[in-house]
């Protein structure tokens, strides 16, 4: 028979092994009378396709001695991280672990790799342009106006550690292995930074009271519930 | 413990008290601990809390890792009975001592 695109049934069951409707019902609910009526009375019929032999393929020369697992690919993506629906573009965010536990940070974008892209501004609060992971992260219903930051250069790639330069010691550098390079901030990075504040300060300045609002950490208090809290 | 900051203290975890093991008259279990957290007083509350790590913090003699302070982390799984106790897992089983003792619970993971 020709492939049918298969729907739900129209014939309901009413318990098990017991059909609504009878067959010469069901005949007419199909329309098969119609498709018999297309067809000259009778039930069309289509012609076996003929299968065309492909080419002959050989015995291979070698079997290997031991049965060895194939190693398929992997075709499977990794997705970001469900973004929690509290967490929107500007979304002020409590930091609840880490060097920045309690402070109030603004949320930017949520990076490919699922972490959270924050930024104090870092005038504010001293929180430069950070990642974070969304289970470390209490969501506020405070909004700030990010319409002026643009963001579409920070991806994972911008925070990446830089491979540390393994010196081989020799006996000029053993001494030296006590002052160990400094790690300045690229001055690239610092611009970034100055330059997503910038836009952010501004917003932020026109809202009433929310600058100190930044500035000043969370903390819990005695005879607080952190259940009972609405952020 | 850590910090070595000086300035605002914040406190991000809620208190906690241990108050023995998952146990029936004359049976202990030592893998899972009970939690008394403050503030929590029904069953309804813990939901709240469930999944939330937990950190016994206690000292020690020698130092290991720069601190004399230690640490055992563990998490809140379940609630235990109806006046909001906490049942504990931590990653190795919490000593006798520390029945009594302080514990943190953390607000992470927040799914707020």
């Amino acid at each position: 028979m020709a492939p049918m695109k298969t729907t739900s049934t129209r014939n309901p069951l009413l318990a098990k092994g017991i059909e609504k409707f009878s067959r010469s019902k069901m005949y007419h609910k199909r329309g098969l009378w119609a498709i018999k009526a297309k067809n000259n009375g009778v039930f069309p019929r289509h012609e076996k396709k003929v299968v065309v032999p492909g080419p002959i393929q050989k015995p291979p020369k070698f079997y290997p001695a031991d049965d060895v697992r194939i190693k398929r690919a992997v075709t499977r993506k990794p997705k970001p991280t469900k973004l929690r629906s509290s967490i929107r573009p500007g979304t002020v965010l409590i930091l609840l672990a880490g060097r920045f536990m309690g402070k109030r940070v603004v949320f930017l974008k949520q990076l490919p790799s699922g972490l959270l892209l924050i930024t104090g501004p870092f005038k504010l609060n001293g929180v430069p342009l950070r990642r974070v992971d969304q289970a470390y992260v209490i969501a506020t219903s405070t909004q700030v106006d990010i319409s002026g930051v643009t963001v579409f250069k920070f991806d994972d790639k911008y925070f990446k550690k830089e491979a540390k330069v393994k010196k081989i010691k020799g006996d000029s550098e053993f001494f030296d292995t006590d002052k160990e390079e400094k790690k300045n901030l690229p001055q690239e990075k610092k611009d970034d930074q100055k330059v997503v504040d910038e836009s952010l300060l501004a917003a932020i300045e026109r809202v009433p009271d929310l600058k100190t609002y930044l500035s000043a950490r969370f903390s819990l208090r005695d005879g607080v519930k952190p259940h009972e809290l609405v952020f | 413990m850590v910090k070595g900051r000086q300035g605002e203290c914040v406190r991000l975890y809620v208190r906690g008290t241990i108050l023995g093991y998952k146990r029936s008259k004359s049976n202990q279990y030592e893998h899972t601990s009970l939690v008394q957290i403050e503030g929590v007083n029904t069953k309804e509350e813990v939901s709240w809390y469930c999944g939330k790590r937990m950190a016994y913090i206690y000292k020690a003699k020698t130092k290991k890792d720069g601190s004399l302070y230690r640490c055992i982390w563990g998490k809140v799984t379940r609630s235990h009975g109806n006046t909001g106790i906490v049942r504990a897992k931590f990653r190795r089983n919490l000593p006798s001592r520390s029945m009594g003792d302080k514990v943190r619970v953390f607000m992470y993971p927040s799914s707020i």
